[in-house]
Order: structure tokens, then sequence, then C-alpha cells
């Protein structure tokens, strides 16, 4: 790709194409500014996307290269098309003594919209103000009130799936109809229901009627492998490439950034940057800049940009840069369930989930022994057989032959699985700082992570495996022993890690927190509007700006405030404020 | 369709994609029918990566005894159980190492019940080493070694059944398909809630 000219004035740069990118760059666009979007992967090419292909399609069957499945080394997904993992050649990250954290990266365009789980979740009213309530963490600058309309906005734009339920802890949105329950969905409900549960139809980043030129969705149920039809949320072919054909958004793929370059005034003026095709340093000149590289990465990205006017890194004297790191709470169980065996065959993949659990106990806190809460997502159904998908059958059968095959043919499909998905607490021992000693393979100072859960999250966890236990054994289920700590970002390493069933930090791949809004700058590197206190013409549109973590997954959250804080950008470069 | 036209077809929705940023249904009818089609013509015999002709004839043997032909349908032979080990083990010097110390094994301990090697036993001679191996209560000094190795290849075996296209149709998987819409499927959650008792 032609570099741009280091000469020419960009009136944004983004850095970053995710699900915050990936909306500055469409709010933006249709807006008339033009835009330079950075994105430290490769352009991606949908023809690529292979969710519809059988392992049977390639040669290894997702073993990936050298059959590191078996044995070790990367895992998986090689025909997935995921484009990123825990491990990165040449990037790596350290972890602190005594911490365990795990940190997914994703370097391509659209980063981890192409293949997360399109869970799409409001905050509640009371998501943004729970110290008020219960006196731990913090409040968020902003209330519900405040993001009702970029909520509209998003789900207008995106389109997605749900119904009018009229629960607190899950505020309605503007919903298309969404697909049949399938039957292990219908258990869940049921078996709620006895318990005084409400499960509803799952809120999925899913359209099934046509949606500004995308088909509705056709039930491959591949969601998490992409979606070469657009049926789903991307931040890549729902918003950049359709942004890309007004004529003011250009690419700038491959490029790594390394610093925001101050001027006297204190304003970014510039972003250094490695052009990854040639290894060379670059530049490019801007006006304004919006950081969008996930979390960590904008992060890290503000840490690594010191001056003697900025010692401790761009935007940060408060110091609050890098601390407060949240990741969601993660637990599951599953079961056996007998009444699936021998059921009437159908195709249960759909899309990816059709039911899900919001939060029941916001008015029962003080008896639940933890504060806050979790929903609770579903997983069953015959799912498309990959490497693996037996394995835990024939461990349980043992044998061979036609014995061993009807033990495969009585379980398939039996399995139900329960995943939580909680709030965890802000804590001072979970942060990300500078790397003194490691350096990527740019040269580019990396993050070392601490980390650490706190009682809140551990006797929720508890209470997971209590209500999932329920659920399971009401449906007739025999409950698989152990219970999981979910999350497939690697291994968790037994001796950091607690006892209960409670996924590694990171795993749940949803770290926020570490650039936090708020009112005062002495305590909140950014204002109420995502844009630095101390450096006028920096924002910052990912997960960083969370002040808080509340169990609904967090990509639609980051994609309202990322459109919010694209309409203030435009409206203050139109006054001339930036 | 032949592979001039798959790529003519498959460049046509890159344009597609490219143009629109999306994919109409017929589109992806399209990529459905032809992914389902693809690698059809397969077939033909394979040769041996890693392991010997006399020790690819055991694997086979083996894959056979562990899933084989049942009424009529095909089993790992068929689905190419074997040249799917023999292929991720020419690639990864531990797993060719698991097999060939297994291999060996199997052949050393089946001499000391009289056999010449294990492709020669008698079928009987042969499931009565399985029967137990196949069981970890039968582990004891004397088999852990067979008992571990056999718990690779049957792992290994079932997964190269399942995710073949044969193993597909066995399973009877029906997804990953192109729908108009998505039904209830009425009758699966009849029978599942009554026999819930919900």
């Amino acid at each position: 790709m032609t570099q741009p000219s280091a000469n020419t004035v960009h009136d944004v740069v983004i850095i970053g194409s995710g699900a915050g990118g990936g909306t500055v760059t469409k709010v933006l666009a249709d807006l008339g500014i033009s835009v330079l979007l950075m994105e430290a992967g490769p352009m991606l090419a949908l023809a690529d996307l292979k969710e519809h292909m059988a392992p049977y399609h390639v040669p290894h069957r997702g073993a990936g290269a050298k059959g590191e499945a078996y044995t070790g080394g990367r895992t998986g997904f090689s025909y997935s098309a995921t484009y990123g993992g825990a491990q990165l050649e040449g990037e790596p990250y350290t972890v602190a003594p005594g911490s365990d954290f795990s940190w997914f990266r994703s370097r391509i365009l659209g980063g981890r919209t192409n293949h997360y789980g399109r869970v799409t979740l409001r905050f509640a009213d009371y998501d943004f103000k729970g110290k008020s309530i219960d006196g731990l963490g913090f409040d968020w600058p902003i209330t519900y009130d405040d993001m009702k309309p970029y909520y509209d906005k998003a789900e207008r734009f995106i389109g997605m799936v749900g119904t009018v339920e009229n629960i607190r802890s899950a505020p309605d949105g503007i919903f298309q109809p969404p697909a049949a329950l399938r039957a292990h969905d219908v258990l869940v409900q049921r078996s709620c229901a006895k318990m005084g549960i409400r499960a509803v139809p799952a809120r999925q980043a899913v359209i099934t009627q046509a949606t500004n030129g995308r088909p509705p969705c056709h039930y491959c149920g591949q969601c998490g492998r992409g979606c070469v039809a657009a049926s789903n949320y991307a931040a890549s072919y729902v918003q950049i490439f359709p942004a890309m054909k007004t004529g003011r958004v250009q690419v700038l793929a491959n490029a790594m950034a390394r610093e925001l370059i101050a001027d006297e005034t204190g304003k970014v003026k510039a972003v250094s940057y490695v052009d990854k095709t040639t290894g060379s340093e670059r530049q490019v000149r801007c006006r304004t800049v919006v950081l969008a590289a996930s979390c960590c990465e904008s992060t890290r990205l503000l840490l690594n940009s010191k001056s003697s006017r900025h010692p401790q890194g761009l935007a940060n004297s408060s110091g609050v840069v890098g601390k407060y790191l949240m990741d969601t709470v993660g637990s599951s169980l599953s079961a056996y369930v007998p009444a699936l065996s021998g059921m009437p065959r159908y195709n249960s993949d759909g899309y990816s989930n059709h039911l899900y659990v919001p939060w029941w106990g916001w008015d029962k806190q003080q008896a639940l022994g933890f504060p806050r809460g979790y929903h609770i997502e579903v997983g069953g159904g015959y799912g498309m057989p990959n490497l693996g998908s037996f394995t835990g059958i024939v461990n349980r059968a043992e044998g061979y032959g036609v014995k061993m095959k009807q033990a495969i043919r009585d379980e398939y499909g039996t399995t139900v699985n329960l995943s939580g998905r909680g709030e965890m607490i802000p804590n001072e021992k979970s942060f990300c700082e500078i790397d003194p000693d490691v350096k990527d393979r740019w040269g580019i100072p990396v993050l070392r992570f601490h980390w650490g859960w706190s009682d809140h999250e551990l006797n929720q966890v508890r209470h997971m495996q209590e209500t999932f236990r329920g659920i399971l054994e009401g449906m007739g289920g025999r409950v698989n022993a152990g219970g999981g700590r979910g999350g497939g970002a690697g291994q968790a390493d037994p001796a950091t890690t607690p006892r209960v069933p409670i996924s590694r930090g990171g795993a749940i791949i949803h770290e926020v927190g570490t650039v936090r809004m708020g009112n005062d700058s002495k305590t909140s590197p950014l204002n109420k509007f995502c844009q630095a206190h101390e450096v006028k013409n920096l924002f910052v549109a990912d997960g960083a700006p969370f002040v808080t973590n509340p169990d609904k997954n967090p990509t639609h959250t980051i994609i309202a405030l990322a459109w919010r804080t694209a309409e203030y950008l435009a409206e203050e470069m139109r006054k001339g404020n930036v | 369709m032949s592979d001039i036209s798959r790529r003519d077809a498959v460049r046509r929705l890159a344009m597609m994609l490219a143009s629109t940023g999306a994919l109409d249904a017929v589109g992806a009818r399209t990529i459905h029918a032809m992914t389902a089609e693809a690698q059809a013509a397969s077939g033909g015999t394979y040769t041996p990566k890693t392991f010997t002709a006399a020790q690819y004839r055991l694997l086979e043997r083996l894959t056979d005894l562990i899933i084989p032909v049942e009424d009529g349908k095909p089993g790992a032979l068929a689905a190419g159980c074997a040249a799917w080990i023999d292929m991720i083990s020419s690639e990864n010097d531990r797993l060719k190492s698991i097999y060939t110390t297994g291999f060996a094994w199997l052949d050393q301990t089946i001499k000391a019940k009289g056999a010449v090697d294990f492709v020669s036993a008698t079928p009987a001679q042969q499931t009565a080493l399985l029967d137990q191996i196949a069981y970890r209560r039968n582990q004891s000094d004397e088999l852990a070694p067979g008992i571990e190795f056999f718990g690779w290849v049957r792992r290994m075996t079932v997964d190269a059944f399942y995710t073949s296209e044969i193993g597909f149709k066995d399973i009877d998987y029906r997804g990953n398909t192109h729908l108009g819409a998505y039904p209830s499927p009425v009758a699966s959650i009849d029978y599942a809630v009554k026999r819930a008792g919900l």
C-alpha cells in the first residue's frame, strides 16, 4: 500500500479498526469528515472467511500446522480465520510473578469483531451508578439517558435480534424478530421458570431482516468464524467497507502505531508507526487523533508516548492510565441431559445464541453474598463435528468398535452448557504498565500485566455454580464434575489460579477500564466525552474509557460510546475547538 | 462445478463483496453449494509420508477395529483415517514417535502370545489384546504403554472419522447450511420436554 505523505495533515487519525474505530470511521464519514484509519494487521479479504467450510475442506481439519492441536503450541483456529490469539509472533507481553493474565489480540481489519460472540446487551440504568448504590468501585460520569440515543442509533444501523421484556437489568432496544428457540433452549427456559428465573430470547448483533443492503441471516451457525454474507456485525463489513465508499476513508493497513507525538502546546501533532510491510519508521500528521487500538493497546500507546512535558506518558498526569484493568468474570458448568438422547434430529445451528438469562437479582443484593450480578449464556445442540468434539464421550465410554460408536451417537447433542458472565469490581491489584526490559520485534516496549480476583468475584462464581447446577438438574441433567473456567485463551496456571472455577484474567476477552472517563482530571484521564482532560485533540473510543465492567458484554457499549464520542468530536471540530 | 467455473464463481462473489460490502442470499447459497461440493472428487490411493508400509498397514487395521463398517455404513478405512494420522504425524516428531513406539509395542506384545505380528494375527488375537488396552481399569506396569498408545490412536481415529464427509453423514450432522428461515423444531421440543417432565 502507498504510505500517506508525511506532509499531509489529516483531520482525524483513528488508530484501530474494531468496534470503536469502525464506529468512529462510519459516523465521521457520514458527517462528511475525512479520516485516516490505521490498522496494525492486514486488510480483511471477505472471500477469505471460511465459516462455510467443513473440517474436511482443509488438510489439517483444524489441527493447525504440525498438529499443534495435539501436542501444544499455538492452538487451533487455523481454518476459522480469527487472525489472532494470545501468542503473536514477535509481539510478547509479560505477566508479573504471582499474576495470571492472558491477552488475546487480533491483527486484521475489524479486529476481534470479525469473530466475537455477537452478544449485544445494553447497560442497565443502575450499571452507571454502582458506587452510589453499594459503595464499591466508581460511578460513571454519564447516565443511561445519556447513552440511550446512541444504543438506539447503533441498533437501528447494525440491527439486532431480541424481544421486548421490560426487565430492569436488561433494557429493551430496537429489535428484529429472533429465531425460534432450540430444544435445549426450551428445557433451560422451563427449568429456570421452576426456579423463578426468566430466560428470554438472546440479544445478538444478527439480522433476520434485510438491513442497509445486508441480507438476513441464513442460519449456518458459524458466527464465530466470520460472516461472508455480513448478516451479523463486524466493524469491517458492516461499518468500514460501506464507509470507504464515501471516498472519505483512507485505510492504512499493516501500520503498527509506536507513539503519539505532542507539540509544544501539548496537543498530538503526529502518530509515529512502523510500516510492517517494509519495517520502516514513518509518521502521519493529524489535527485530532482517536485511540481505538483495544483497551490495553491504547493504554500501551499512551504510556509509551513519553516526553519531558509528559514524563508519565501522554494524558497521564493522574497516573491512572493502566490502572483498574477489568475483565468479565467467567465460569461454566455442563451436564449430560438424558431427555435429549434419541430426540428427533434437526438442524440446531441457527445463530450463535438463541436464549439467555438476564440478571435477576438486582433487588436482592444483600441476600446474595456478593455485589452486582451476572447473566447466563446457553450452549447445546448438534454442533458441527470438529477435532475433539467427541473426545470427552470416548474417554468416558472407552472401548472401541460399534459399541463406542453407539456411545458417541447416544450422547451427541445431549450436552447443555451454561456460562456465567459477571461483573468484576475494579481493584488495585489488577493493572498494566510498561515492562522496563522487554520490547517487541519493532523495539516498542511491551505491557506487563498484574492481576488478582477478589472475594467479590470468587463468591459470585460460587453462586453461579449453585445456580447452574439447579437449572441443569431441574431438567434431569447429570452434571459433569468440576465446572469450567470458560474462555478460550490458553490454559490456566494452577499455581496462580483460584480453586473455584473462575476464568483466568483476560480469558473472556472483555478487558476494559485502563483509560477511564470521569469528571475529575486528577482521577480520570478522560472527560465524559472520552476526550483527554489534558490533551484536547485526543479521544479514546475502545473499551479503555469504561469506568466499570457490568455483566453486559462490552461490545455494544463500546459501539454506542464511540458513536457518541464521534458526534462530539465532529461538533467540536465544527466549532473550531479542536 | 468444474475448477475453472468455481474459480470464476469465487471471483464473482469476491467482486460482489468488494463493491457492495455484502453478499445477497443467492450468493450465500452459492458459497454453501460450492464448499459442499469441493474436494468431493479426491480419493485414489494414499502413499504414506511417515510410516513404513508395514506400519501403515498396522495403523489401517487399528483404525478399522476402532471404527469398523457398521451395517454396511463405511468406517475408518473408507474415511481415510490412517492417511490423515500419517499426514499429521509427518509434521510432528512427537506424534511420529508415539505411533512408531506404539506399533512396536503391539507387535512385540502379540508376538509373545504366539502371533507373528499384529497385522497377521487372527482377529480374535487382535481384539483380545485391544480388550485389555482399551480400558483404563486394566492399568498395569506391563500394559501401561499399550493403554496410553491406544488412547492416542482411538482419539485421533475418532477425530479423523467424524471430521470427514463420511463421518458427517454417519452422525447425521445437518447444520452449516443455508436456510431461508429458522423454524421451531416442534417435534424435537415435544420429545425433550416430555422426557424431562417439564
